[in-house]
């Protein structure tokens, strides 16, 4: 961490001030593992800018911006934010339910004129801050209560609810993981927390039987056993496979991916990318951009753990955990621990929506940072 | 501070305390990503790269065109064509292939007993191979194809070579044809070539004697293909051998000819060159369309050509075997000339029947014929000269002589399934009935009855040994490749010239002296003389009243109890060149065989193939060079 003696004993910091209070090692370190990501989708082009890489960098850029922005201002105007941002991102979920563009089987997309939004990526960031927001007035008391377990289990189920049926079970998967989480951080009573690890575990069996869709009962089974239908279901997970596999050691080299470029690996630019950077980059390559990214990850609870208030604290720590069930889920996806969900890789994944919020969460989480020394009463509700 | 109670403090420890234990289990979820890339990347990772090979790269064994089959003046006879068709891999039918199969019939025709083919096809290979779904389509349904692909995931079109026979029938005994390679074929050959779906092999005549020359040897082509089967580079490529080209002894024209004439009788004729034993023509009718059997032949089809009383899938000249009769007479003839017993001064005479025992035997002719010398006896066809000659002769000179002529022995043609004939010896009758050999045994085989057998290509042999007094031996093909197939000239028979002389003088006098039995039927231009010798081969034996009444020559006789019509001949009579032996099954009545075999002598003289320069050698070189059509 840099160290530099803090302007704190200003009431205000100027604009100079916070772009210095930046965790630009941080920035940096997005960054490397961004140009990785675009390096990839030159990759699995077939050595072309089009049609991802150069469309993924200006996106990027974009995030950039939206990050130092975000960075640098007031963590407490995000807190007054809070709420009406939960509440777009919610109506927008309805409205994609309603109206939304079908892409891959699932209604996942909304038209906002030349933007395609994905209201499940925006919730995500949506819930983590409303959340932090409702549990930064709690006591570890309270928030056992059960009046305020019930408001934020509604905050977690209702987008949760939305999502699902759109359907997308990965994305309803990290919200309500990311809500558990903060439940859990907020100090939730243990006397909640095992009964409920234990009503999941009786719940899984219903919900097979009765609440997931024959695509992704069929996406469990082929997981369990995808040489069975090597060409037909298990083809994603058995190309993935062969795919880093055959990266081996040291990999065949960048550009020299022949599962992707042959398109042998479907979704090979959004979910399947890291199979890619595992097969051009093998172990070697592969562990590195792991490190990389727990690097990341640690600067998140460094400065989740630093923050002087609940919110910033509950805030920073939801952005890491929603950072890290992304890479988590991805990771165990693509290397055929888990089923094939529709989770992207941080940062390497094509996509505007998911880059752009995965951006503005490196930016609220630095605005964490840079506002670390700020502290916020039990009762406020931000500054606007 | 004031802000900061109690409550807060608390709150905080457990905050930070539970983000460590959540910090905790990510770095938990990391060592397990890495463990899983290690078990993948190291451990497996030899595994997995053999397998990213085998995604990309697939081997395809190439079929090398088919070599083709010429006569001896460069014709065509057997060549390849274009044959548009549409092939399916199984790996790449994103619907499966039964999908596939029905998206295909909405495009081209497609019957479900086609469909039911090509599942079983698929389900005997490997899921890369591509299999025909249809072939010979027209470039209209091609065209269709081509034009759905984008729809038509694992379908390739694809331009191959098919057999083509440009004669259909004329040749179709001799070619044979090929056909689609069955288990039993795969279990005896372990040619790669056989693995190839769709594959044809010889099944018949040349095409199946031949076939490992006309075959060539498998290619292969080694390419990079994408996750949809397109080909996105070759990597490496052994283009095979192709098959060699054959180039028969065969003049098509004359082939032609007598294909023609021999129409829808159920009937054989060969022609050959006396002095080589070279095979002119060569025909077997009815015959069928060879290109029925590569294209695939419908039940229907099938079942006529099965049950058809005129058998067309039987080759006549060479596998079917008929009592010689009266065309084996110049046999016993010249054993009777080498046995000293037909001296030019040897006398029989005919009263129309002979006894042995209590047995009579009739002549053909009632009334007799008197008193004949041996060209007489030939000249007559008198049966009771022969029987008497036979009687005198004994079997076993008999047989020698039939031996030396080529009887009793596959000819050793070219072609597979000959039949050999036969001609009886006292051990063989001892062997087979334990009964000891008879007189009257010798008599009915000096008549061409009895045990004695022969095919029309055994025929054709003894006429031309006796025109050109030399051990010649049948012969189709001339050169394979560019090699011309190895000849010895033929020896001089182990015969006397002087019994040579007198049998092709008796058999001139049959077609060229008044009362000569074929003289109606003789070719009376001057140099184009022929020699013959007519023969009946009865079918069934005739009792004695049945004689007396002369039903033998019943025009009104079921066409199946007829007898079977021969002749042998050879010309010009002078300077002898050409040889043939005729039959027409159950077509004794008005001859039609001597007719046939006149024509065909006649035309034959006059284009006169012997007399113009063969193309192999010189056309050889051109035609390779030739595209094929």
């Amino acid at each position: 961490m840099i160290s530099r003696p803090y302007a704190a004993a200003k009431r205000t910091l100027g604009l100079t001030d916070k772009l210095l209070e930046v965790n630009w090692g941080l920035v940096l370190l997005v960054t490397i593992i961004a140009a990785g990501g675009i390096a990839m989708l030159y990759s699995v082009a077939g050595g072309h800018f089009h049609p991802w890489a150069l469309s993924q960098l200006s996106k990027f850029i974009v995030g950039l911006f939206i990050l130092v922005i975000a960075a640098t201002i007031d963590v407490r105007v995000w807190m007054s934010l809070a709420y009406p941002a939960y509440a777009v991102a919610l109506l927008l979920l309805i409205a994609v339910d309603v109206a939304g563009h079908e892409g891959l089987g699932a209604q996942r997309w909304i038209s906002l004129g030349p933007v395609d939004l994905q209201p499940s990526e925006l919730m995500k960031v949506s819930l983590v801050l409303a959340l932090a927001r409702f549990l930064h007035g709690k006591s570890v008391e309270e928030v056992s209560k059960p009046l305020n377990l019930g408001i934020a289990l509604a905050m977690i189920g209702i987008p949760a609810l939305f999502v699902v049926i759109e359907p997308n079970l990965g994305t309803t998967l990290i919200i309500v993981a990311d809500g558990c989480a903060l439940l859990f951080l907020a100090g939730l009573s243990w006397y909640w927390i095992a009964p409920a690890l234990a009503a999941i575990a009786t719940a899984v069996p219903l919900a097979w039987r009765f609440v997931l869709h024959d695509y992704q009962k069929a996406r469990v089974m082929t997981f369990l056993d995808p040489e069975a239908d090597a060409l037909g279901a298990g083809w994603n997970i058995t190309q993935a496979k062969i795919a880093i596999g055959s990266g081996g050691l040291s990999g065949k080299g960048f550009l020299n991916g022949t599962q992707s470029r042959l398109n042998f690996l479907p979704e090979k630019q959004t979910d399947f990318i890291f199979t890619n950077f595992g097969e051009e980059f093998g172990f070697v390559g592969s562990v590195a951009l792991l490190i990389l990214f727990a690097v990341v990850l640690f600067y998140g609870v460094q400065i989740a753990t630093s923050a002087r208030s609940q919110f910033s604290r509950l805030l920073a720590m939801g952005i890491t955990l929603n950072f890290f069930f992304y890479i988590m889920i991805n990771g165990l996806m693509v290397m055929g621990l888990i089923p094939v969900v529709g989770i992207p890789m941080p940062l390497l994944s094509y996509g505007g929506t998911a880059m752009l919020t995965v951006m503005f969460g490196f930016g609220l989480l630095m605005s964490v940072h840079v506002h670390r020394q700020v502290e916020i009463p039990r009762h406020s509700g931000g500054i606007i | 501070m004031p802000l900061f109670d109690k409550k807060d403090k608390s709150r905080y420890a457990t905050f930070t305390r539970r983000s460590l234990g959540l910090g905790g289990g990510m770095a938990l979820v990391f060592g397990v990503l890495a463990g899983r890339l290690y078990q993948l990347q190291i451990r497996d990772g030899d595994q997995y790269m053999t397998e990213a090979e085998d995604n990309r790269i697939n081997e395809r064994l190439l079929a090398p065109p088919r070599g083709r089959i010429f006569d001896r003046f460069g014709v065509e006879l057997a060549n390849n064509r274009r044959n548009y068709r549409v092939l399916l891999v199984a790996e790449q039918a994103t619907e499966g292939v039964e999908e596939a199969l029905n998206i295909i019939g909405k495009v081209i025709a497609l019957t479900d007993a086609q469909k039911k083919r090509v599942l079983t096809t698929l389900a005997q290979n490997r899921k890369f191979v591509p299999v025909p779904v249809a072939e010979n389509l027209s470039w209209e349904e091609f065209s269709r194809i081509n034009m759905h692909l984008p729809y038509l995931p694992g379908v390739q079109p694809d331009v191959g070579e098919t057999r083509d026979y440009p004669f259909n029938d004329e040749l179709v005994h001799i070619l044979g044809y090929v056909a689609q390679v069955s288990p039993g074929d795969k279990k005896d050959d372990a040619d790669s070539l056989l693995s190839i779906p769709g594959y044809r092999i010889g099944k018949k005549g040349i095409e199946r004697q031949y076939d490992d020359v006309l075959r060539g040897k498998a290619g292969a082509s080694r390419v990079e293909v994408n996750a949809y089967g397109r080909v996105i580079r070759e990597l490496g490529h052994d283009a095979g051998e192709p098959g060699q080209d054959i180039w028969l002894t065969i003049d098509h024209d004359v082939q032609k000819f007598v294909a023609q004439r021999l129409g829808n009788e159920s009937a054989a004729c060969i022609v050959t060159d006396v002095a080589t034993g070279d095979i002119i023509a060569m025909a077997s009718t009815p015959g069928y369309d060879p290109n029925l059997f590569n294209v695939g032949i419908s039940p229907d089809q099938w079942k006529d050509l099965t049950t058809n009383d005129h058998k067309p899938l039987l080759d006549k000249v060479m596998s079917g075997v008929y009592p010689p009769g009266s065309t084996f007479k110049p046999v016993v003839a010249l054993a009777a000339v080498e046995a000293g017993l037909a001296t030019p001064d040897y006398r029989v005479s005919c009263s129309g029947a002979t006894t042995l025992g209590n047995h009579t035997f009739h002549c053909w002719k009632k009334g007799g014929h008197g008193t004949l010398d041996l060209e007489g006896g030939l000249k007559n066809s008198c049966d009771v000269f022969f029987y008497e000659t036979a009687r005198r002769l004994g079997i076993d000179k008999i047989q020698e002589v039939a031996l030396k002529l080529g009887m009793g022995a596959p000819t050793g043609i070219e072609l597979p399934g000959e039949k050999s004939g036969f001609i009886p010896s006292r051990a063989w009758k001892q062997k087979r009935y334990g009964v000891a050999w008879q007189q009257g045994d010798t008599m009915s085989c000096g008549i061409g009855q009895g045990y004695v057998t022969a095919t029309p290509l055994q025929l054709a042999l003894e006429v031309s040994r006796i025109a050109s007094g030399r051990s010649v031996s049948p012969r189709l093909v001339h050169m394979v490749g560019g090699e011309l197939t190895r000849r010895e000239s033929a020896a001089p028979l182990d015969l006397s010239e002087q019994g040579l002389a007198r049998v092709r003088e008796g058999m001139n006098q049959v077609t060229n002296v008044p009362g000569g039995t074929a003289y109606a039927f003789r070719i009376a231009e001057p140099g184009f003389e022929m020699a013959g010798k007519t023969g009946t081969a009865q079918v069934r034996a005739y009792s004695a009243e049945e004689h007396l009444r002369g039903v033998t020559k019943d025009a009104a006789l079921d066409w199946k109890l007829r007898d079977h019509g021969l002749f042998i001949a050879f010309a010009p009579v002078a300077q002898p060149k050409y040889a043939c032996a005729c039959i027409v099954e159950h077509g004794a009545v008005g001859h039609p065989q001597v007719l046939m075999a006149r024509d065909v002598l006649l035309y034959t003289q006059k284009r006169d193939p012997l007399g113009m320069p063969a193309a192999y050698p010189i056309k050889a070189a051109a035609l390779t060079e030739e595209p094929v059509r």
